[in-house]
């Protein structure tokens, strides 16, 4: 079984990264290294809330400190186009405390 | 390194893994590193009503930092086997 443990598989693809304070970035992973540095490209975050479906804010190129970082997810392109974003309504997902 | 070796073992597996913002995931293990990052296939988040931040996501790599617990199958441990590594690991290898 190949085990390839680093981020090369997800080079190019959409990923979706949820931070350490909390926020959902989503973006096509350009770079990384061995800190969990990021390099998203078309990047834009998804802010959850219960009082209206998901915002999503326009960021761009970013650089995401791997200090920063908890989860970096392979976006399904099909799963996501199904979601419907706008219906979805949740808490912003807590800071991670150490 | 007993660790890191200890969960390469468990590469294949069903685990849930808890991070430390309450999020918990489950999955198959597919690999560990030396920072114990984990990568898991087929991810599902255990509470996905309150938590649906990861539904479009089946693939997902965990940065090691993060990890409060990792819960493993009931047979995922041979603790004869750990215990003898322990011992040879606190003799310094």
């Amino acid at each position: 079984m190949a085990t390839d443990t680093g981020l090369e598989s997800l080079i190019d693809q959409t990923i979706s990264v949820i931070t350490n304070d909390g926020r959902n970035i989503v973006g096509v992973l350009k770079g990384f290294d061995q800190a969990t540095n990021l390099i998203l490209d078309e990047s834009h975050e998804r802010v959850y809330s219960t009082k209206a479906g998901v915002e999503q804010v326009v960021l761009g190129l970013h650089i995401i400190r791997g200090d920063n970082i908890g989860v970096v997810g392979e976006l399904d392109e099909e799963l996501d186009s199904n979601l419907d974003l706008s219906a979805l309504r949740a808490h912003p997902l807590k800071a991670v405390q150490h | 390194m007993l660790f890191f070796s200890y969960f390469k073992e468990l590469v294949g597996k069903e685990v849930i893994v808890e991070l430390k913002n309450d999020l918990a995931i489950s999955g198959i293990l597919h690999s560990v590193d030396q920072y114990l990052n984990i990568k898991l296939e087929n991810t599902r988040v255990v509470d996905d009503t309150k938590y649906p931040h990861m539904l479009s996501v089946k693939n997902c790599f965990i940065r090691g930092s993060v990890v409060r617990y990792v819960q493993l199958p009931p047979d995922g441990v041979d603790v004869d086997i750990l215990h003898d590594a322990t011992r040879r690991e606190a003799r310094g290898g």
